[in-house]
């Protein structure tokens, strides 16, 4: 049976699983609706460490280890580890890897990175490059700040459509081995750009990949909204998610009834201090492998579709006059029953 | 499809931008910059009564409280937040440019003081001191033409 279904989408036949996944999140995420999920919580953002990087190399490496420590696997288990972040030259995910002794694939999708991973692990899975493979990502508040804005503590009004990027580090093992978390498929999304400049303005910038990436997920698969318990996009934020809504209505897909966006969800809505919500690495990361899995894993989601949604955004080619070229990638996630599993 | 919010997306997205409060802030901006320009005239009032300056000496001693109170609040991580709320009322005043300096120099003190602080310091306020020398500079030579025939 072929792997690609339609033009964009990998069909994971052979059955990939979720093995084990772990979390570890900053204060803010931390005291949010969900941050009682996560596994392990800091209390302050520099995670004990000296410098914002550190503290984002702690967070990677925390939500791998605890990952690994969930399933009492050792590094030697593991044949693959995909990682990626948001700071140049993905240090966090480069560093956190000269720590951990598995073979390494470092992946830059921005935002998008945490299901460009597990895509990517769930593909090596299926096709036996790889027994176990890990998906992690992680981003910081303060270190996206001081890369793509300005510095933490400068006094520069943001707007409303300004977005928080999350700080936390999410990781996910992939295996054959039978879980009641099952991957299924995955679409690839291609780079769309409509011309939007403004860096606090990423959920408008990012909502036509989004909707881009659903609707040729809906076309390779020969699905409809309604196959879907939840659909979510990772951080389009309070201003990106109804321009997508509505980009996806044109197309004649209405997802009202089941769409949501992980930026919405880790934050307290209405929270002025995070202004249109979650993004980041993190964002998706976060709410996918705590929240959103642990529904699925006890039968309350049938089936999900995740989409990471990531703003391709370079400081140098925006003060060249650039527009921010954004990017998505799916990921569909399917309860395994037990009876199913017997089978 | 002439309709789609993808033809004129960037004006079309508008829409769904939340309204930016422009009369709600310029209120505000207005009223914190006062204060903080009240707050000036307090202390030029403060050090004439108290010390030996004059009118035209007294703007330095003024200008230095304020610098040294704006990077105190910027170093507590208070000065963020008040310029979230005020916007230009605590961008404008020489309170502001010393929080674009202080910030800068925190924000890069994990690389060094040579190559962090000292290089990064004056990132942001940088673009200020080189077209206030610039501009200085020009007025200055229209003056002195101005004055040659006069």
């Amino acid at each position: 049976m072929n792997n690609l279904l339609g033009k964009q989408t990998w069909s994971f036949n052979k059955g990939v699983y979720i093995l084990s996944r772990a979390t570890a999140s900053g204060p803010k995420e931390g005291s949010g609706p969900i941050g009682s999920l996560f596994d392990k919580v800091y209390d302050e953002l520099h995670c004990g460490q000296n410098s914002w990087e550190l503290a984002e190399r702690a967070l990677l490496s925390d939500s791998i280890n605890l990952c690994l420590e969930k399933v009492n696997k050792n590094y030697n288990d593991i044949d693959l580890l995909l990682a990626g972040d948001l700071i140049n030259q993905i240090v966090s995910a480069n560093y956190a890897a000269r720590q951990i002794n598995i073979p390494f694939l470092g992946i830059f999708g921005a935002c998008s990175t945490s299901m460009e991973g597990l895509a990517i692990a769930s593909a090596l899975v299926e096709s036996s490059y790889a027994n176990y493979a890990i998906a992690a990502t992680c981003s910081h508040n303060s270190t996206a700040e001081r890369q793509f804005r300005y510095p933490t503590e400068y006094g520069g009004q943001k707007p409303e459509t300004a977005t928080t990027t999350v700080t936390g580090g999410g990781a996910v093992l992939v295996s054959k081995e039978q879980t009641k978390i099952k991957v299924t498929h995955a679409t690839i999304g291609k780079v769309q750009d409509l011309g939007i400049t403004d860096p606090f303005d990423m959920g408008s910038a990012m909502a036509p990949a989004a909707a881009d990436t659903i609707r040729q997920h809906f076309i390779d698969t020969n699905r409809k909204p309604e196959d879907y318990d939840l659909i979510v996009t990772g951080d389009l934020s309070a201003v990106g998610k109804p321009i997508c809504e509505k980009l996806l209505l044109e197309d004649g897909f209405d997802v009202s009834n089941v769409y949501n966006d992980c930026g919405l969800i880790i934050y307290k809505q209405g929270d002025s201090e995070v202004f249109a919500g979650g993004s980041g690495c993190a964002c998706s990361a976060l709410v996918t492998y705590s929240h959103l899995l642990n529904e699925l894993e006890s039968g309350n989601y049938k089936r999900i579709l995740v989409v990471a949604t990531g703003a391709l955004l370079n400081p140098t080619m925006i003060q060249q006059k650039e527009s921010i070229p954004c990017i998505a990638h799916a990921v569909a996630f399917e309860y395994e029953s037990e009876r199913k599993r017997m089978k | 499809m002439t309709n789609s919010i993808k033809h004129n997306y960037k004006d079309k997205v508008k829409d769904f931008h939340p309204n930016p409060h422009i009369f709600k802030n310029c209120i505000k901006a207005f009223v914190v910059g006062g204060l903080i320009c009240a707050f000036g005239q307090v202390l030029t009032n403060f050090y004439l009564a108290n010390f030996n300056f004059t009118e035209e000496t007294v703007g330095n001693p003024t200008v230095a409280t304020l610098i040294l109170i704006s990077a105190i609040l910027t170093g507590l991580g208070y000065y963020d937040i008040i310029g979230q709320f005020a916007g230009a009322g605590s961008a404008v005043p020489v309170t502001g440019f010393a929080n674009s300096m202080a910030s800068a120099a925190l924000e890069y003190k994990s690389e060094g003081i040579v190559l962090g602080i000292a290089t990064n310091m004056f990132k942001l306020a940088g673009s200020v001191i080189v077209f206030g020398v610039v501009s200085a500079y020009v007025v200055g030579i229209i003056r002195y033409i101005f004055n040659m025939f006069m």
